[in-house]
Order: structure tokens, then C-alpha cells, then sequence
């Protein structure tokens, strides 16, 4: 049982764990297309912790610098990928994932 | 062998190589005369070459040998690409280049009118570098690759009316024909390296050289043998011999360069410088002298039934050839390439004559359609009848020198084979001067109107008429006696005699029954009968080659090959691989549903095989 | 007290991690994922990162998940059909995700020991560590990440205006 003011570190990453496994799930299973992409956020927010919990772990500031980098990407894709969701949506009507499928086969 | 002074003697090749590029890649643009010109001028700076080299190399007691690179390093088998000129080979460089030179400028006179002027003057030149190639190497595997070039100039130049279906036979025929000789050439190789260990002609002769003399059969025996075959091929001697009349489907010019001058003596030419070989192999020698005398006379017979005046060319070139067997097969070698010399002046001489004929009269060769034209074209009369008296072997002409010299040797070595040379000699006086008579006496029987031919076609004969008159007294033999054993030859008058009353006879015989009483070869032909149909069929051994060996060959391929092979295994297995791909492809084409979610889950499940390779391997540290 | 918090927080955002795959409607899972970021801010409190858990709060879920919204609202998305087509997902889907978490976890906990704890104040970094770091070592992707997010501007910018045809 770990004291009350020590958390030990492979929580934090068993944590991270499950939030990557729920976007992952949330990509796999969800017909919306936004809601796909925000279970690509989460995936990210997964990632970040576990970066955060190394950095204080190994005592450096890097993984923290990662997570800051992560952070740009995330906001340059999300801008990108919503323009693109729009673009999508005003060509097909359509918001479902499923229906996107011109390279089949 | 102490390197002498450097003659640059690759320049003897690349003249002629350089003309048949320039002419080859940009012929088509330039005019007949650059064409001419540059044909005729890299040949004749060759022969201008040659000059000098042995201007400066003098006695040539020793072969001058130049190495220039190595060429194949297997093992412990070096071939290099080495040249050399000793006394043999000079001997033939003046020969190739000179007669090829004078062939050169009356080819430009006779091509005058021919589609693909320029396409003729780069093989001509072609065909010249890779004779100079055969003459000058000094290895057996540089020789090989002249010997293959020249087979291929031959094709591409026998074949050169192409659009002629019986051109294109003919060339396919020569290249054929000579292929079963090259087999029996490269198999001589392969033994000469697995014995001797080397190619180079030096190191062979010298090994041989130290070897006994092989009563039976043995490896120098065998060599010979092989090597045997392979100038059967290139000499066209029995069995090997059916090309050499087809041949004549191509261009005179080329009748008389390859067909008479240079690339039939090849055979003479390999077998002469393997003298050392040969010398200790007693049953090849007599082999080559029989098949030299049965070729001669065979080819003779042939020869006097004939109607188209290159044929009738063409086979006196295999009965001379033979001649030329015979006095190698007899130890005569010297007087065999003697014979080479004189045989290139006066059968160059009788082509380029015929060659004169037919131009004349705009493409007649059938001898019946001739006649009475001597008064019409009077020097191509005057030097084919020295050609005719030369090749009769009349005294003091040159092939009497030559002739009389073999003869002599036969004698010495076998005296039947002596009566037969001189019976043939007799054919041969009579088929020359047949054709002769039939075609410049008694009444013209065409339809066209003869002229004689322009300078530039007739210079070459007067010079070659005056060396068929001439040529018998270069000292030939006498250049050549310190490479051959000495032979001892009875300078017999009374056989001298009996030659030349043979070749009188044969020319009498020949004005009796074309001149005196025209149209009696008609009579005489149908009260010889089955001989004279015999004779006139070439002995039907075309016809039996194509029984024996080219059906079988058609139907077997046909048969067994393209229905069997190709159709079952290439194209079954090409077919089966087409399906398999097919299928695999088709059956992997599921994966690509253009279905996002199906994407990730693929990504998902490389990422967990990813994972459980790493926990099965231990985890991280 | 770390660990009540971690615990409290932790419960949180798996809480609204599941709420936003299970949501049928976008803008559910759209707050839920806020309540994720939310939580996660704090926890990075709890590892000392104060800069990186302002930056979360600002940025993430102050600007882009404002972002995601709009958009939501934009394209009127309304609630979600049933599912259709995919089947390999529905097959394959749920046992992976299952054998990936078990892998993860097998792994995590084979490396547990050696990993020490985390208590709060033991490593803490603010703007000025993060600033130095950025400004020195890792200069060149600073630069570079300035040039993507221009390009990203330039990209929204043509993919969403009206087509002057």
C-alpha cells in the first residue's frame, strides 16, 4: 500500500494506459467523424501524461519540452483536420466515417 | 621473344573498322563519292600499313609479336589480345589488303546502281577487319573471333539483296553450313586448352613440337582433326560445301572478296599455321589430302554442267580449294599458300570479269543467253581469257607454277593421287574455257545491248590479269621454305608434261564442242545420260542433306519444341504464374475496404503484436 | 494527500473518457473530453509540471476543444446513428483493445519496481526550466514548429473558404 504522499510512478502510466485505450476504442467504434477525432485528442492527452510522468521521473525537463511540441501539433492538426471535416461535409453531406470510402478496393 | 620495335600493327585493323563505322552510322547522308572514297581508302592505308611494317621488320626470321591487353585471365588460362606478322601471315596481309583494295574500287564502279551503297561498303570494310583479325592473331581465340566475323560479314553480305527471298536463304544457308564447321573449330580449342594449357599459337607449336609422331589416334590427331572440320566449313570442302554456290546470290564484288580471295582460305590458312600439329598427326594429313582430291574433282564435275557463270565461278573456287587440301594433306604446305596467291589473282580476276559480263548486259548470268561478245566488250574479254589460261595452269601463267607445285608434291606423297589431280586439272581447263567460249564466241544469243564496263571497273582487272600473268614467279616458296620441313621434290619434266597435255586437252576438247560444232553439247549431254543428270543435279546432295538433316530438324522443332516445350512449360508456366498472382492479389484485395475504422484496427493489431513480441522477449530492460 | 487527489482524479477523467466514447451525441463527448483535459491538468500539477498544466488549460481545452465545438455547432451534427458495415471491427475490435490493455499492463507492471514514486514538490518546473530549455536545446524545433503552425494557418485558411469560382 503506498503512503499517502507517494504515488507510485507506474500508476500514473497505467492511467495514461487506459485513456489510450479508450481512444483507441473511441476511433475504432464511433460513426462521427468528430467524435473520431476527438478520440484522436485523447489518444494525445494519454501520450502527454505519460511524457510528464517521465520527466519528473528522470528529473529532466525534456519530456516536458515534448509535451509542450505535442501540444503545437495537436492545435496546427486540429485546425487543419476540422477545415478538412468541413470540406468533407459541405462535398458529402454526410458526417458518417463510413461513407467517406472512395478508395475501396 | 624480345619485344621489337613497336609497329602499331592494330592500326592495320582499325582502318578498316574506322571506314565501317563512318559508313555504317552516317553512310546514308553522305554521297556515293565520300562513301567510295572512304571504303577504298581505309583498305588501301591498310595494305599501305602493311607495307611498312615489313618494309622495317626485314627478314621476319623470327614472327614479330605485339600484346596489347589482356583480354581473359581464368585460372591460370591467359588470353590476351596479341598480335603478330611472321612470314605465313605476311603472306596473307598482302594478299587481304591488296586484293582487297583493287575489289574495293571496281565495287564502287559495279554497286554504282544499288540500293544501300553505303550499307555495302560498311560490311565490305566490316568484313575486311575481321579477315585482318584472323590473319594476325596469334592466339586461337582472337583467330576464332575473325573466323565468326568474317562468317557474319559473309551472311550479312550474301544476304544483301534481302528483299530477294532466295538471297535471304542463301546467306542463312552459308551461316549455317559454316556453324557445324565452328563447332568442330571451338571443340579443337577446348582440347588445345585442356592439353596444352594455353591458346597462344607459340607456346602450342612449341609443345608440339616435342611430341612423337602419332601413328594412331591421339590428342594432336584429334586436334587436327577438329580443326579439319572447321576449315571444311570456311573452305568449303566435302561435306561441307553447299554453300558456296548458294552464296553466289549476293553482289559480285563480294563473289570475288570473300567467295575466291580471302575468307574460303581461311581453312587453308589455320591448317598451314598449325603445321606443327599436324606434322606429328600423319592420318589428319591424309585425311585432308583425300578430302582435298575428292572435293577437287567432284566440284569439277559439277562445274562443267553448269549454265550460270558465277556457279560455274563458284565451284571451280571448291575444286581449286581442294587443291589446296591436297597439298597441305601431302606436306606441300608451302605450295599450298602459294596456290592461295595465285588462285586469289586469277578466280578474283574471273569474278570481277563475270562481274564485268553481267553488268554489261544490265544482269544476264545464264551462259545460254550469252555469246559473241567479244568483239563488244573486248578488255573484259582480253583479261578474263588470261584469268581462263591462268586457272588452266598453261605455262608461264601463274596457276602453272602453283599447280604443278602441288601436283609434284602429290606425286612424291602418292601417285594416284597425282593422275587424279591432273585429270582434274584437265576439268578444270574444260569447264573454264566452256564458260568462256559460251559466253564471248559464236553469235549473241540475248536480248540486251552489251557495253563495256567504266574504267574504274576495268582498271582492277587489267592489274589482276597482269598479276595472274606475273604472279607465278614471286618467290612465294621460297619465302615460306624456312617455316616447313624440307620437301624433296623431283623436278620431273615428264610430269610437267603430262599437265599441261592435260590442260591443252581440256581446252581443245572444250573449243571442239562449243566453238567448232555449237550445239553439240546437247547430243553429247543426252548420250551421257544418267551420268550427265547426275552431274547436272550437283549429285542431288542438296537434296539429300535436306532429306537427311533439315526436315527432320523442321518437324522435330515443330513438333516436339513449339507444340510441346513452348505451349506446356513457358507458356503454361508464364500462365500459372499470371494466375497465381491473380488469385493472391485478388484475395488480398479485401484488406483495402476504403474503410478507415478497418485501418485503425489493422494498426491496432500490428501495435499488440508489437507489444507481445516485447513481453515475450522479456520486456524493456 | 497525493494520493487521494491522484485517486480523485484519476477516477474522473476515466470517468469522462468512457462518457465520450459512449456518447451519442458529438457535443457530450465533446464536454466530456474538457472534463478530461480538466483532470489531466491537475494531475500534472501533482508531477510538478505547472507550466505544461497552464499551457493544458489554455490551449487544449481552452482554445481547441472551443474550436471543436463551434464546429459541432457549424455542421449541426445531430445524434448518431446505429452502426453499420465494418465488421472486422465489431469482431476483432474489442478482444484487441482487451489483449492490447492486458499487454500494457503486464508490461507496466513488470517495470514497476523498478520506477520509483511520485510525490508532489520533488521535481518542480515552471516557465523559466521550460523557457531555458527551449530557448537553448531544443531551439531548432521551437523554429520549426512556428513555420508548421503558419503552414496549418495557411492550410485551414484554403481548405475552408468558399470556392470564388
Amino acid at each position: 500500500m503506498p503512503q499517502l504522499n507517494a504515488v507510485p510512478l507506474s500508476w500514473y502510466l497505467m492511467l495514461s494506459a487506459i485513456l489510450f485505450t479508450l481512444g483507441v476504442a473511441g476511433f475504432l467504434f464511433r460513426r462521427n467523424i468528430i467524435t473520431v477525432f476527438m478520440s484522436i485528442e485523447l489518444m494525445l492527452n494519454a501520450v502527454n501524461l505519460s511524457f510528464v510522468a517521465f520527466s519528473h521521473h528522470l528529473r529532466q525537463v525534456d519530456g516536458q519540452i515534448f509535451t509542450f511540441f505535442v501540444m503545437v501539433v495537436a492545435a496546427a492538426e486540429a485546425a487543419v483536420g476540422l477545415a478538412i471535416i468541413l470540406t468533407v461535409f459541405k462535398n458529402r453531406r454526410t458526417l458518417s466515417i463510413d461513407e467517406v470510402s472512395s478508395l475501396k478496393n | 621473344m624480345p619485344n621489337q620495335p613497336d609497329l602499331q600493327l592494330w592500326l592495320i585493323l582499325f582502318f578498316p573498322l574506322l571506314g565501317a563505322l563512318i559508313n555504317g552510322t552516317i553512310g546514308r547522308r553522305l554521297s556515293k563519292g565520300v562513301i567510295g572514297t572512304i571504303a577504298i581508302g581505309s583498305v588501301a592505308l591498310s595494305f599501305l600499313w602493311v607495307a611498312r611494317a615489313l618494309s622495317e621488320l626485314g627478314q621476319l626470321d623470327s614472327p614479330h609479336i605485339e600484346r596489347y591487353f589482356n583480354w581473359i585471365t581464368s585460372g591460370d588460362l591467359k588470353i590476351g589480345f596479341d598480335l603478330s606478322i611472321d612470314r605465313l601471315s605476311s603472306i596473307m596481309l598482302l594478299v587481304v589488303t591488296g586484293v582487297g583494295t583493287l575489289i574495293h574500287v571496281y565495287a564502287v564502279g559495279y554497286m554504282d546502281h544499288e540500293e544501300g551503297f553505303w550499307r555495302f561498303f560498311s560490311y565490305l570494310n566490316l568484313f575486311m577487319f575481321f579477315m585482318l583479325i584472323l590473319v594476325l592473331a596469334q592466339n586461337f581465340l582472337l583467330l576464332f573471333v575473325g573466323w565468326e566475323g568474317v562468317g557474319l560479314c559473309s551472311y550479312l553480305l550474301i544476304g544483301f539483296y534481302f528483299l530477294e527471298k532466295f538471297a535471304g536463304d542463301a546467306a542463312k544457308k552459308a551461316f549455317i553450313v559454316n556453324r557445324i564447321g565452328d563447332f568442330g573449330f571451338s571443340l579443337a580449342m577446348l582440347l588445345i586448352v585442356v592439353h596444352f594449357g594455353s591458346l597462344d599459337m607459340t607456346e602450342v607449336f612449341e609443345a608440339a613440337r616435342k611430341m612423337p609422331i602419332e601413328a594412331s589416334g591421339g590428342v594432336l590427331t584429334t586436334v587436327a582433326l577438329l580443326l579439319v572440320v572447321g576449315a571444311c566449313g570456311k573452305s568449303a570442302q566435302v561435306p561441307l560445301y553447299v554453300w558456296l554456290p548458294d552464296a553466289m546470290a549476293g553482289p559480285t564484288p563480294v563473289s570475288a572478296l570473300i567467295h575466291a580471295a580471302t575468307m574460303v582460305t581461311a581453312g587453308v590458312y589455320v591448317v598451314a599455321r598449325s603445321s606443327e600439329v599436324f606434322l606429328k598427326a600423319p592420318i589428319a594429313m591424309e585425311v585432308v589430302a583425300v578430302i582435298g582430291l575428292i572435293t577437287a574433282v567432284v566440284a569439277a564435275l559439277i562445274g562443267t554442267a553448269q549454265n550460270d557463270i558465277k556457279k560455274v565461278f563458284a565451284y571451280s573456287t571448291v575444286s581449286q580449294l581442294g587443291y589446296m587440301f591436297v597439298a597441305l594433306g601431302v606436306g606441300a604446305f608451302s605450295a599450298g599458300i602459294f596456290h592461295v596467291v595465285t588462285h586469289a589473282f586469277f578466280k578474283a580476276l574471273l569474278f570481277l570479269g563475270a562481274g564485268s559480263v553481267i553488268h554489261a548486259l544490265h544482269g544476264e548470268q545464264d551462259l545460254s543467253k550469252m555469246g559473241g561478245l567479244k568483239s563488244k566488250i573486248p578488255i573484259t574479254y582480253g583479261t578474263l581469257m588470261i584469268g581462263a589460261v591462268a586457272i588452266a595452269g598453261v605455262w608461264p601463267f601463274a596457276g602453272f607454277h602453283s599447280k604443278d607445285a602441288i601436283l609434284l608434291a602429290a606425286h612424291a606423297h602418292a601417285p594416284w593421287m597425282y593422275w587424279v589431280g591432273v585429270f582434274t586439272a584437265g576439268l578444270t581447263a574444260f569447264y573454264v574455257f566452256r564458260a568462256i567460249f559460251l559466253c564471248f564466241f559464236g553469235e549473241y544469243r540475248g536480248k540486251a545491248h552489251p557495253h563495256e564496263s567504266p574504267a574504274i571497273m576495268y582498271m582492277p582487272l587489267v592489274i589482276l590479269a597482269l598479276l595472274s600473268v606475273a604472279g607465278g614467279y614471286l618467290p612465294v616458296m621460297d619465302w615460306l621454305a624456312p617455316l616447313y620441313p624440307a620437301h624433296e621434290e623431283a623436278h620431273d619434266l615428264t610430269l610437267i608434261m603430262i599437265s599441261v597435255a592435260f590442260a591443252f586437252g581440256g581446252i581443245f576438247m572444250a573449243y571442239f564442242v562449243y566453238v567448232l560444232n555449237p550445239g553439240s553439247a546437247d547430243g553429247y549431254a543426252k548420250s551421257l545420260g544418267g551420268i550427265y543428270r547426275a552431274i547436272a543435279g550437283k549429285f542431288y546432295v542438296d537434296e539429300a542433306y535436306d532429306v537427311a538433316i533439315v526436315h527432320p530438324i523442321e518437324h522435330g522443332s515443330r513438333s516436339v519444341l513449339m507444340n510441346g516445350v513452348e505451349e506446356v512449360v513457358v507458356e503454361g508456366g508464364v500462365n500459372a504464374t499470371v494466375a497465381v498472382s491473380r488469385s493472391v492479389g485478388g484475395a488480398l484485395r479485401f484488406l483495402q475496404a476504403g474503410n478507415i475504422r478497418s485501418y485503425a484496427l489493422y494498426v491496432l493489431l500490428g501495435a499488440v503484436i508489437f507489444l507481445g513480441v516485447m513481453a515475450a522477449g522479456g520486456g524493456i530492460r | 494527500m497525493d494520493l487521494i487527489l491522484f485517486a480523485f482524479f484519476a477516477t474522473i477523467a476515466v470517468a469522462c473518457g468512457i462518457s465520450l466514447v459512449v456518447q451519442k451525441h458529438p457535443i457530450g463527448s465533446a464536454l466530456s473530453l474538457i472534463g478530461v483535459m480538466g483532470s489531466l491538468a491537475v494531475i500534472y500539477l501533482l508531477l510538478g509540471a505547472e507550466f505544461i498544466a497552464a499551457v493544458q488549460l489554455i490551449v487544449y481545452a481552452g482554445a481547441i476543444m472551443v474550436l471543436f465545438v463551434f464546429v459541432i455547432m457549424l455542421l449541426n451534427a445531430g445524434e448518431e446513428t446505429a452502426t453499420g458495415r465494418s465488421w472486422p471491427t465489431r469482431l476483432l475490435g474489442i478482444p484487441l483493445l482487451a489483449v492490447f490493455l492486458g499487454l500494457l499492463a503486464y508490461l507496466l507492471q513488470r517495470m514497476s519496481p523498478s520506477m520509483g514514486t511520485v510525490t508532489f514538490g520533488a521535481f518542480n518546473t515552471g516557465a523559466r526550466e521550460i523557457g531555458r530549455s527551449l530557448f537553448s536545446k531544443y531551439l531548432l524545433p521551437f523554429e520549426v514548429t512556428s513555420v508548421l503552425v503558419l503552414i496549418a494557418i495557411l492550410g485551414a485558411i484554403v481548405l475552408a473558404r468558399k470556392e470564388i469560382d
